[in-house]
C-alpha cells in the first residue's frame, strides 16, 4: 500500500480531468464520481497509514520513486514521494475532511448548474494538496503549492459572474504569488548551498552551511508560508476569499490549503533548528497574526469573514508553535489537525445556516436558529467548544499545549509569546461566542423572506462526523502522547522543558480568560438585544472591521508606488528605448526619401549622373586622392 | 604627326558624343552619341597603343568594336520595342522607374 501512494494523486487528478473533458455528458453523475475519487484517495491513504502503524518508528519513512523528472548532464532531478508520519497525517486530514466536504457539496451545490465543474476543481485541489504534502523535494512540493493556489483561485472565483468575487479571486492569486516568490528564492538559495532540492540531501547537509545562509533560507520559506497561510503581512486575501462557495472555505481556506505554510515550516524543521533568528521571526509572525486575527474576528458581522479571521488567528497559533522549535513542531501539527476538524465543521455549519437563510451572511439577521436547525446548532456548538479550548474537547488538548510551550524559554520571549497566546485564547473565546450566540441564540432577527430549515442529509452527515472529531480527536490523540510520539521520527525528540509559569497556573489562567470572554459575549450578544444594523462603531471596532486597514496600507505602500514605478518605466521605455528604435527607423526613412529623388526615371539624368561620377573618379585618380 | 593630337581629337569626339546623349531627347540621336563615345574611346586606345609602342590598345579596340556591334543590335531592338509600345522614341517619355 505504501508503494501505491501515487494513486492518491493520480485518482483525483484523473477524475478532475475526466469531469472537465466530458463536459455536459457528465452533469448527471459527475458529482458522485468526484466523491468516489476522493473516497478512493482516502481508502489508499488509510491503507498506507495502517501499514505504517505496523512498522517500527525508525522504518516509517518510505520513499517512493516515481520517475526521473529532469535529466541533464550532472544534474538529475527525480520526482518521488516521501511517505512518513507527517505526510501521512496530512494525507489522512486532506482525504478524510475532503471526502466529507465532497459529500456536503453534493447537497450544497445541488441547484448550481455548474456543479460538475465545481467537483472537477475540488478533485484538482485534492490532487494538488496531496502532491504538496507527499513530495520528496522542494521542487515537487512547489508544483503542488502552485496547484493548490490555482485550485483556490478557481474556486474563490467560482461565481465569477459577480465582479467582486472575481476580484477576490484575483486578489488571492496575486497575494499568493508574492509568497511564492519567497519559495522560489528559498529554492534558489538552497540550490546554491546544497546543489539539490530534495529533502534528503538538504536536511543531511544543513550542518555544512553557515548560519547566515540558513537564516536567509528560513526567512524566504517564512515569506512563502505567510502568503499561503494568510499570515501577517500577507493576510489580506483570506477575508475576501470567503467569496467562494462555503465548502471551499471549509476545505481550502480553513482545514487544508491555508495550513500548507505550517507544513512547510515543520517539514523544514532541520533548517529552522539551526537558525534561531528565523525561528524567532516565525514565532513573532505567528503571535502578531493570532492577535490580529482575533481582534478582526471580534468586529466582523459577516459570519464567514468572522470565521476567516478566526482561521487566521488559529494558524497564527500554529506558526507560533512552529517558531518555538522542536518543542512546538508536533503541537503545531496537532493543532492543525484538530483545527482542521472543528473549523471545517463550523464552516460547514455556517454554510448550512446560509443554505437555510437564502444565503444571508449577516449575523445581525440570524438569531434563535437553534430551534430551526437542531443538527447544525449541536454540531456547530461542538466546534465552538473545541475552538474555545474547553476541556475535554479537541481544541483544549492542542491549544493548551501551544500556550504552555510558548511560556517555555529564557529572557523576554516566553513572556511575550506566552502572554500573546494567552490573551489570544481570551479573545478567541469572545469572538467565537459572539458568533455563536448571535447566530443561534437570542431573538430571531430574520429578514421577511427567510424560512430557516435543516439541510439535507448529505450536508448534515459530514457536519456530524466532523463534530465528533471536534469533540474527541484531541483527547484521543493526546492520551499517552500518541500524536507527539507518532510524529517523533520527523520532528525529532523534544526534551521536556518547564515553562516559566507552572503548568496548572497557565491552564487555570487560560480557562479563566476563556470564561470571561465567553461570558462577556453572552451578556452582549446572547442575553441582550442585538440591533439589526451595526451601531456606530468605536475607533477600535472601526479599525478591526476594516482589517487594520490592511488593504489601504497595501494600496499606499505597494500598489500606488508600484503603479507609479510601472508608469515611469513605461514612459522611459517609450521615450528612450522605443525612441532609439523608432528614431533609427524614421532616420532611415528620411534618408530613403532623400535618395529617392535621384531615382527620377529619366534616362538622361541617369546618364548625366554616371558621367559626372566617372569624371569625378577619374579626377580623383589623377589628382592622387584615392 | 604627333600621336597626342589623336588623343585630343578623341576627347573632343567623346565630348560631342556625351553631349548628344545628355542633351537630345531622340533615342536614335542619343544612340548615335553612344556610338560616337565608343569610337572616341577606340581612337584613344589606338593612339595610346601607338604612343607606348605596344599592341594591347589595338587589340582592345577590336574588342570594343565587337561589343559595340552587339550593343547596336540590342539597342536598336529596344528602340523599336519602345516605339511599338508608345508610338514615340523620346527618351523623356518612359519614366515608369521613377521612385
Amino acid at each position: 500500500m505504501l508503494d501505491l501512494t501515487w494513486l492518491l494523486i493520480a485518482v483525483p487528478l484523473a477524475s478532475s480531468l475526466v469531469l472537465i473533458l466530458l463536459g455536459k455528458r457528465a452533469d448527471a453523475w459527475g458529482h458522485w464520481m468526484g466523491l468516489a475519487a476522493s473516497t478512493a484517495a482516502f481508502v489508499v491513504g488509510a491503507g498506507a497509514f495502517l501499514q505504517m502503524l505496523g512498522l517500527d518508528a525508525e522504518s516509517r519513512e518510505h520513499a517512493v520513486h516515481l520517475f526521473t523528472w529532469i535529466s541533464g548532464g550532472e544534474l538529475t532531478v527525480d520526482a518521488g514521494l516521501l511517505v512518513d508520519p507527517l505526510s501521512i497525517t496530512f494525507v489522512l486530514l486532506v482525504t478524510f475532511v475532503g471526502t466529507l466536504i465532497h459529500l456536503y457539496s453534493v447537497g450544497y451545490m445541488e441547484h448550481d448548474p455548474r456543479r460538475r465543474i465545481f467537483f472537477a476543481y475540488l478533485n484538482l485541489f485534492v490532487a494538488a494538496m496531496l502532491l504538496l504534502v507527499l513530495a520528496d523535494s522542494y521542487l515537487l512540493l512547489f508544483v503542488g503549492w502552485e496547484g493548490v493556489g490555482l485550485a483556490s483561485y478557481l474556486l474563490i472565483g467560482f461565481w465569477n459572474h459577480k465582479p467582486e468575487y472575481a476580484t477576490a479571486a484575483n486578489k488571492a492569486f496575486v497575494v499568493n504569488r508574492v509568497g511564492d516568490v519567497g519559495l522560489i528564492v528559498a529554492m534558489g538559495l538552497m540550490f546554491a548551498a546544497f546543489g539539490s532540492l530534495s529533502f534528503e540531501t538538504v536536511f543531511a547537509h544543513v550542518g555544512d552551511v553557515s548560519t547566515g545562509q540558513l537564516t536567509a533560507i528560513g526567512l524566504a520559506l517564512l515569506v512563502a508560508a505567510t502568503g499561503k497561510s494568510a499570515q501577517f503581512p500577507l493576510q489580506s486575501w483570506l477575508g475576501d476569499a470567503m467569496a467562494g462557495p462555503t465548502p471551499v472555505s471549509a476545505l481550502i481556506h480553513a482545514a487544508t490549503m491555508v495550513t500548507a505554510g505550517v507544513y512547510l515550516i515543520v517539514r523544514s524543521a532541520a533548517i529552522f533548528d539551526l537558525t534561531e533568528t528565523a525561528r524567532l521571526v516565525v514565532a513573532a509572525v505567528g503571535a502578531i497574526t493570532l492577535l490580529m486575527g482575533a481582534i478582526i474576528g471580534m468586529a466582523k458581522d459577516d459570519i464567514k469573514k468572522a470565521l476567516a479571521a478566526s482561521t487566521m488567528s488559529q494558524i497564527g497559533y500554529m506558526m507560533l508553535a512552529a517558531g518555538l522549535g522542536p518543542i512546538g513542531y508536533a503541537f503545531a501539527i496537532f493543532h492543525l489537525l484538530t483545527h482542521g476538524f472543528f473549523k471545517a465543521g463550523m464552516f460547514l455549519g455556517a454554510g448550512s445556516v446560509m443554505h437555510g437563510m437564502n444565503d444571508q451572511v449577516d449575523m445581525r439577521r440570524f438569531g434563535a436558529l437553534r430551534t430551526a436547525m437542531v443538527v447544525t446548532w449541536v454540531t456547530f456548538g461542538l466546534g465552538w467548544l473545541a475552538i474555545l479550548g474547553v476541556p475535554p474537547f479537541s481544541g483544549f488538548w492542542s491549544k493548551d499545549k501551544i500556550i504552555e510551550s510558548a511560556f517555555v524559554g529564557e529572557g523576554w520571549q516566553p513572556w511575550v509569546f506566552g502572554l500573546a497566546a494567552l490573551i489570544g485564547a481570551g479573545l478567541t473565546a469572545y469572538y467565537m461566542s459572539r458568533l455563536f450566540f448571535m447566530t443561534f441564540h437570542g431573538k430571531a432577527r430574520w429578514t421577511d423572506d427567510a424560512h430557516p430549515h435543516e439541510s439535507p442529509w448529505t450536508m448534515t452527515v459530514p457536519m456530524i462526523v466532523l463534530s465528533v472529531g471536534s469533540g474527541l480527536l484531541g483527547w484521543f490523540l493526546a492520551t499517552g502522547d500518541r500524536f507527539t510520539t507518532w510524529l517523533e521520527p520527523v520532528t525529532g525528540h523534544a526534551e521536556h522543558h518547564e515553562p516559566v509559569l507552572a503548568v496548572p497556573v497557565i491552564m487555570a489562567l487560560t480557562l479563566v480568560l476563556v470564561a470571561i470572554g465567553a461570558g462577556l459575549a453572552w451578556f452582549q450578544y446572547g442575553r441582550a438585544e442585538v440591533p439589526t444594523t451595526a451601531p456606530a462603531p468605536s475607533l477600535g471596532t472601526m479599525v478591526a472591521r476594516n482589517d487594520f486597514y490592511q488593504d489601504s496600507v497595501n494600496r499606499a505602500v505597494f500598489q500606488r508606488p508600484g503603479t507609479h514605478a510601472t508608469r515611469t518605466l513605461v514612459y522611459a521605455d517609450a521615450a528612450l528605448v522605443d525612441g532609439a528604435v523608432n528614431g533609427t527607423g524614421s532616420g532611415l526613412l528620411k534618408l530613403g526619401e532623400f535618395l529617392r529623388r535621384f531615382q527620377s526615371g529619366q534616362v538622361r539624368s541617369y546618364a548625366a549622373l554616371i558621367l559626372i561620377a566617372v569624371a569625378g573618379l577619374i579626377a580623383a585618380v589623377v589628382l592622387g586622392v584615392l | 604627326m604627333n600621336p597626342i593630337a589623336f588623343v585630343y581629337l578623341a576627347t573632343v569626339l567623346f565630348g560631342i558624343g556625351a553631349a548628344a546623349v545628355l542633351l537630345r531627347r531622340n533615342a536614335i540621336i542619343a544612340f548615335m552619341g553612344v556610338e560616337l563615345m565608343l569610337n572616341a574611346a577606340n581612337l584613344a586606345l589606338v593612339a595610346f597603343s601607338r604612343i607606348h609602342g605596344e599592341i594591347d590598345g589595338q587589340v582592345m579596340a577590336f574588342f570594343v568594336m565587337v561589343v559595340a556591334a552587339a550593343e547596336v543590335v540590342v539597342g536598336l531592338a529596344i528602340i523599336i520595342a519602345l516605339f511599338r509600345a508608345r508610338q514615340t522614341i523620346s527618351l523623356d517619355e518612359p519614366a515608369e522607374l521613377k521612385g
